[in-house]
């Protein structure tokens, strides 16, 4: 297998409760690859191993062509891994700006991280005009665009993202979902996008993969998965 | 009126440094969720320090600047060696930890030193200077206003103007995510320990002189107005600390003063439990969710 990040047969869990069992896939660099999977596939739980939050019973994850195995949580965005968790997760005592700046703070060059800062404000217009708004004043839309333009001041190669469009409007998910088709496409951003929002998931991705009860059960391009009725009825609902 | 002033200046200044002890409390609530009820026990272990040092050198200063590294260094080896090791399944766990230690610091200090009180020196006069007739503030009091003054002033920069700041504050309200972010949040716990140990051993260098000296429990009562300056505040609010801490040092002067200083317990029970009623989290608590 190969690709920026390669997962081969990844067993994990909770303590003594498996859910993912022998997961294989690759993402491919610049591309978006989508998980999709209905509620309990293990999709949060794929994420949470990636980033080294639970340690895999069984198998190997490579991200560059170097093992990820033993690196600390903190140490994942220093190799240029970053994680937009589910639900968010903007600190809300934190002003707009500082909840930014936190994202680039473990870089030693100050330059570069006021230059990323300034775009990041260029790419979420609505930030730049509540830069000293606590986060606890923002809207569903404006935490999210926070908290993906907090990953992306690390400068990441690879950036995963937990359901992004969990409690946006339609049109909110469309744009920030356009907007990570751009940075791909622009930047060489390689992103790994978890979505329960299947249709527009697949629309912007590359490729798919389908997650039912913590197994593979299809990895194609997004295209073909979109057009496979059978599976989309089987294991995604529509 | 002269009675007055004298008693609110008097409160202000012992509330600036009940103000201090609360702040180090709430900067270990802020990082930790934990009430560290060996704070008292450890700000007097540096104050032997400091009386050591002062009495070896006979340079005051000398004690302060050693009472506070020692602060630093303690609070990041009760944190290490202990606290690290306790668990946050049950907030009892702490809770139980920290009396464990207070108990094991103040045994220690007893063998060490002897339980007998030992007088301390101020570097300046604690007599009221006399202004127009009035007796109001003394030097020493004075003194305690710039100490306390500076010290929060630099916390303040600290916490809010640095990139270290924003490290200590990202850890505090959101380990997991800061760590996600590649904040060493281990690194941060430990150093708000340290430096919620370093303020806490400063406000006792500061009040221990003006009571009755330095002995193993000099300032559990004083550790007792300051957890209830700290809940008056918010447990959650640096700000709260600060203007609760001079709050409760005026009305405790005042019932002093006024009422008798056998009623100042009461008095700080009875505002413990009126706030604790009315508003739990404190008067000047913010948000409750730390992360959405």
């Amino acid at each position: 297998m190969s690709g920026l990040l390669v997962m081969e047969s990844v067993s994990a869990g909770y303590g003594p409760v498996p859910v993912l069992h022998g997961v294989s896939l690759s993402v491919a660099a610049g591309s978006i690859t989508a998980v999709v999977g209905a509620n309990g596939a293990g999709k949060t739980t794929l994420l949470r191993t990636i980033i080294g939050q639970l340690q895999p019973a069984a198998g190997y994850i490579s991200f560059d062509g170097a093992a990820l195995a033993g690196t600390k949580v903190e140490n994942m965005v220093r190799r240029g891994i970053a994680l937009v968790p589910e639900g968010r997760g903007v600190i809300t005592e934190l002003t707009v700006e500082e909840n930014l700046r936190l994202g680039g703070l473990w870089r030693r060059d100050r330059a570069a991280a006021a230059t990323l800062l300034a775009r990041m404000y260029e790419l979420f217009e609505p930030l730049a005009r509540r830069r000293r708004a606590p986060g606890h004043q923002l809207s569903g839309g404006e935490r999210q665009m926070l908290a993906l333009g907090r990953a992306l001041m690390a400068n990441p190669r690879l950036l995963l993202l937990d359901e992004p469009s969990l409690g946006l409007a339609p049109r909110i998910t469309a744009q920030i979902l356009g907007l990570l088709r751009t940075l791909c496409d622009d930047t060489g951003l390689t992103v790994l996008l978890i979505e329960q929002n299947v249709r527009s998931a697949l629309s912007v991705a590359d490729d798919g993969v389908v997650l039912n009860l913590g197994s593979v059960v299809a990895a194609r391009s997004a295209a073909d998965l979109a057009a496979d009725t059978d599976l989309r009825h089987t294991y995604l609902g529509f | 009126m002269d009675r007055f002033l004298f008693l609110t200046v008097d409160g202000l200044a012992r509330g600036a440094v009940l103000a201090a002890f609360a702040l180090s409390l709430v900067i270990i609530w802020r990082a930790a969720r934990i009430v560290n009820f060996a704070q008292g026990a450890m700000a007097v272990a540096t104050t032997y320090i400091a009386f050591t040092v002062t009495s070896a050198t006979g340079n005051y200063w000398l004690g302060l600047a050693s009472a506070v590294v020692a602060g630093l260094v303690l609070g990041a080896l009760v944190e290490r060696t202990v606290m690290r090791f306790v668990g946050n399944t049950n907030p009892l766990n702490s809770v139980i930890a920290g009396l464990g230690l207070l108990l094991v610091i103040q045994a220690a200090l007893g063998m060490i030193f002897g339980n007998g009180y030992r007088a301390m020196a101020t570097p300046f006069s604690s007599t009221p200077i006399s202004v127009g007739g009035v007796s109001a503030v003394s030097p020493y009091d004075l003194f305690i206003f710039i100490c306390v003054g500076l010290m929060v002033v630099g916390l303040a920069l600290l916490f809010t103007k640095t990139s270290l700041g924003l490290r200590l504050r990202a850890s505090a309200f959101a380990p997991d995510l800061a760590r996600l972010l590649g904040v060493r949040s281990s690194r941060m716990l430990t150093l708000g320990w340290a430096l919620s140990s370093a303020v806490g051993a400063l406000a006792a260098l500061l009040i221990i002189p003006t009571e009755l000296g330095l002995n193993p429990h000099a300032v559990d009562t004083v550790f007792v107005y300051a957890f209830t300056v700290a809940v008056v505040g918010g447990l959650d609010s640096a700000g709260g600390a600060v203007a609760g801490g001079l709050a409760v040092g005026v009305v405790l002067s005042w019932v002093s003063g006024y009422l008798g200083a056998t009623l100042t317990p009461i008095a700080v029970l009875v505002l413990l439990l009126a706030v604790l009623l009315l508003r739990p989290a404190g008067l000047f608590s913010m948000t409750k969710e730390r992360t959405a």
